[in-house]
């Protein structure tokens, strides 16, 4: 048990000193200085309270989709349509947080946040549905769901909900419905949403972990008919996965316009961070936890690299290839798991 | 005995030399300098207890693990078996316990997969179904070659796996306790194939916990405990009494004993009930039966006529197309899984790893399913985690359940200990004592500790006035432990006797359609088993 808990900590850390290593060599081979590069990467990210707002607010919306991701994957469903939830809660969160006037700041938050959880959770719903009783596969309706919530967005931005000329956006949303910041530094302002976020991986760890509806899921995730037998709904599993995925992919849509400006709906907003969430899972190894840890370090690589190519002319796509190289090795762990034994066996042969 | 051999000693006369094995697992020692010989062309018996190492042994023979140290001859050449493509190269093939097949792929695309014939880059579908014929009919392995495997009986099944593995030429073949799943009849016809390779000079270990089947056809037997070579001996200077007291390590009970039952009031009945299976066809036709309190009505037949959908549709896994099933005066007809548990319906399901438990739970987590929504194992929608802790210890200790520990991922445990997890589970009384219990194959793949374990707690339940269908392919347990015998053939109940007005031999031939038993025993089997 103990072992399990080192081993699957150990490999995304392992995994990520490789991907450096890895890195680099390329930085070496257009002739920088590896060791600048990163340290230059570690003070854009962490090295004041400005960066470390940057990165924080660029790691929250990250972090709802690797948890609604991880939710999926933990109950067997592979929920690839993050990102089309994420837009649509952020759309229905939205409309509800332009409209909902002067209601004081404690009831007008958490109206506008469950109204953005509904809305991805009733558009992964219908993925949910398909699969539960047609038995159609997650992978292809969410990704279709994702097209149709694109296009649905930049219809509302450029049509019923369109403000003002230039970029099409929506209105501002009520100041009542703004998340108080706790952070500014110059151009920079960090609100409570990474809080709310940090709280919402918790949560999800303590019900897959203590919960008989926990336990329920990732049973059903395992071995459906096992599950069957032991007199859990398949159905029911499959809908309400579905649901809770949706709903903290809708989550991190909300998130983003109540606490980041300009406060506005602007349509295709979601810049693939529903996608990044399937990475972000991945390197977290489902695990809520984990996963806070791989929502800050790609976070921190994001922001890091735009003073690394600000500063020492690395391209940023470097990050990129940081972060594919993580995803990778985690994916085949075996790969850094025969690593791990080897360094063991000739450890243990040094000994003998 | 062998350990003092010399390195050159010339091993050219075995098919197989393991020397010196040692396999060691994180919490156990698996494999204690095991010495393992069989001659070329014998067929050798591998006997001992669940978690004696036998399956770990083999493991390394197929390739499967690799061994901590200790040397492995084939036909007197020493190798290193890094993977079955290796075992399957130096012809070594396995018939595994738990089958390796494509449930959704017919027969014999399972049978020739990875060495298929081709016509250009495609499958040369008609030569693959000639040569699976030929190869089906040539060791009388009959199998609807068209079917695919999730519609086929376990029985079937085995078949195919055995196919599978004379496909590829092996020349040494391990078969895994394959008669666990068998009838006497198809038994028999196992020996007989077995025999017909060892005819044409193949080597068969035989792994078994029967040990009238060692007696019956093995010149050898090896027998383990507890990681450890305990004898090796000819099958001749020995008996099945000797051999259970060197796997067990103390005298066993090889007879269930039982009073006469003590009959309560009707808890099932099941009127005119009609179930379809996988392929949508009529798999039980108007099925009548009562079981009352404190009964064990046995159900006997061979696999696939009818028994798995059966059960399926008494716990709510399959839905019932006509018919009635009345549990203690409520009608629990297509009720889900999880009223009828509710209803006071325990399931020990015939397939373990398909129904009975999720590989990736630890022991402690399998040991609630079906019951983790009940206090005191949740409360308020929240695991109890100390109780489940607690009660999962003690049941493991309870049920022999090896090794000893809660934590350890189900997948890892051994088949017979995986089985002795969900009985402990489907049998306890906590939370609260079930009415009925439905018992499919409980002790497929167990050794005889076990058994006589498993067994007296099914007759102990029915003592406390449960009404329980047992099913099982084992004609002796159904023969040792049903008040009532039912035999099922094609989906119908074909007759209902009694254990101790019918031979073993009469009810094999009603398991085979025969209606009047009474009047056919005497064209019938010479077998002179008793």
């Amino acid at each position: 048990m103990k072992q399990n808990k080192l081993y699957a900590f150990l490999v995304p850390v392992i995994s990520v000193i490789i991907a450096l290593l890895i890195a680099s060599v390329i930085i070496l081979s257009v002739g920088k200085n590896p060791i600048e590069a990163y340290s230059i990467m570690i003070v854009g990210a962490f090295g004041g309270s400005e960066q470390i707002a940057d990165t924080l607010v660029k790691m929250t919306p990250l972090l709802l989709t690797g948890l609604a991701v991880g939710f999926g994957f933990r109950a067997g469903i592979f929920n690839i349509g993050a990102e089309g939830q994420m837009t649509m809660g952020a759309l229905l969160g939205a409309v509800v947080a332009m409209n909902i006037g002067s209601v004081p700041s404690v009831i007008a938050i958490p109206i506008c946040i469950i109204s953005g959880m509904i809305g991805g959770a009733l558009w992964a719903s219908i993925a949910g549905f398909l699969k539960a009783f047609t038995g159609a596969h997650e992978v292809i309706t969410t990704i279709m769901l994702n097209w149709i919530a694109v296009n649905l967005s930049s219809f509302m931005v450029t049509g019923p909900l369109a403000v003002g000329s230039g970029t099409p956006k929506s209105p501002e949303i009520a100041d009542s419905a703004k998340l108080p910041v706790v952070l500014k530094v110059q151009a920079s302002e960090m609100s409570i949403a990474i809080f709310i976020a940090v709280v919402v991986a918790i949560i999800m760890y303590v019900y897959l972990e203590k919960t008989t509806s926990g336990y329920e899921l990732k049973g059903v995730g395992f071995n459906p008919y096992a599950a069957e037998y032991g007199g859990i709904s398949i159905k029911k599993s499959i809908i309400m996965t579905m649901a809770i995925s949706g709903a903290l992919a809708g989550m991190a849509g909300i998130v983003d316009i109540l606490g980041v400006p300009p406060n506005r709906f602007v349509g295709e907003l979601s810049g693939g961070r529903g996608f990044d969430g399937i990475a972000i899972a991945l390197i977290g190894r489902n695990n809520p936890i984990g996963i806070i840890f791989a929502a800050l370090l790609i976070a921190a690589l994001r922001t890091g690299s735009n003073a690394m190519q600000v500063q020492a002319q690395i391209p940023d796509d470097i990050v990129s290839i940081i972060q594919g190289i993580v995803i990778f090795l985690v994916a085949s762990e075996r790969i850094v798991y025969s690593l791990m034994q080897l360094t063991k066996r000739k450890k243990g042969s040094a000994a003998a | 005995m062998e350990s003092n051999m010399k390195e050159n000693i010339d091993y050219s006369s075995y098919a197989v030399v393991m020397k010196d094995i040692v396999k060691q697992f994180p919490s156990v020692l698996a494999n204690d300098k095991v010495n393992f010989f069989v001659k070329k062309g014998a067929i050798h018996a591998l006997v001992g207890e669940n978690g004696a190492g036998k399956s770990t042994l083999m493991n390394q023979l197929y390739g499967l693990y690799s061994p901590n140290s200790g040397e492995i001859y084939i036909n007197g050449e020493k190798c290193k078996i890094k993977g079955p493509k290796d075992a399957i190269k130096y012809g070594i093939g396995m018939v595994h316990q738990h089958f390796m097949l494509i449930d959704n792929q017919t027969v014999y695309e399972n049978v020739v997969l990875g060495l298929e014939p081709k016509k250009g880059v495609f499958l040369n579908r008609k030569k693959a179904k000639k040569e699976v014929k030929n190869l089906s009919e040539k060791y009388g392995l009959q199998v609807d070659i068209d079917s695919k495997i999730e519609d086929i009986s376990v029985g079937m099944q085995q078949r195919v796996e055995i196919l599978k593995i004379l496909y590829r030429g092996a020349d040494i073949l391990i078969f895994d306790e394959p008669t666990a799943v068998l009838t006497p009849q198809e038994t028999d016809e196992l020996f007989e194939v077995m025999k017909l390779l060892q005819a044409r000079g193949k080597t068969i270990i035989f792994i078994t916990h029967k040990l009238y089947e060692v007696m019956a056809i093995t010149e050898k037997v090896t027998v383990m405990r507890l990681g450890k070579v305990t004898g090796e001996i000819d099958t001749k200077d020995t008996n099945p009494k000797q051999l259970a007291t060197m796997m067990v390590g103390r005298e066993v009970l090889l007879r269930v004993e039982k009073d006469a039952p003590k009959l309560g009031k009707k808890i099932l009945s099941v009127s005119n009930l009609w179930v379809k299976d996988n392929r949508r066809l009529n798999a039980v036709k108007g099925v009548n039966l009562e079981i009352k309190a404190g009964e064990i009505l046995g159900i006997a037949g061979v696999a696939g006529n009818g028994q798995t959908e059966f059960v399926e549709a008494i716990t709510g896994l399959r839905k019932a197309e006509d018919g009635k099933i009345i549990l203690n005066g409520i009608d629990i007809t297509n009720f889900s899984p999880l009223q009828i548990r509710e209803q006071g319906i325990t399931h020990i399901p015939e397939d373990r790893i398909k129904r009975g438990l999720i590989e990736e739970y630890p022991v402690y987590y399998n040991m609630i399913l079906g019951k983790h929504e009940e206090k005191p194992f949740s409360e308020n929608g929240f695991l109890n985690s100390r109780f489940i802790t607690d009660y999962s210890t003690k049941l493991v200790e309870k049920y022999d359940v090896r090794p000893r520990n809660i934590n350890m991922l189900a997948g890892n445990l051994s088949g017979g200990n995986q089985q002795k997890m969900v009985v402990a589970r489907e049998l306890d009384n906590t939370p609260s004592q079930p009415k009925m219990a439905v018992i499919s194959q409980p002790t497929r793949g167990l050794d005889i500790g076990a058994i006589e374990y498993i067994h007296k707690t099914i007759i102990s339940m029915r003592d406390k006035g449960i009404g329980i269908l047992l099913i099982s392919m084992e004609l002796d347990e159904i023969f040792s432990l049903s008040d009532r015998i039912i035999v099922f053939f094609e989906g119908e109940t074909i007759g209902e006797v009694t254990p101790d007005e019918i031979t073993r031999e009469e009810i094999g031939l009603m398991m085979a359609g025969s209606k009047n038993v009474f009047h056919s025993t005497e064209r019938g089997e010479s077998d002179e088993t008793k």
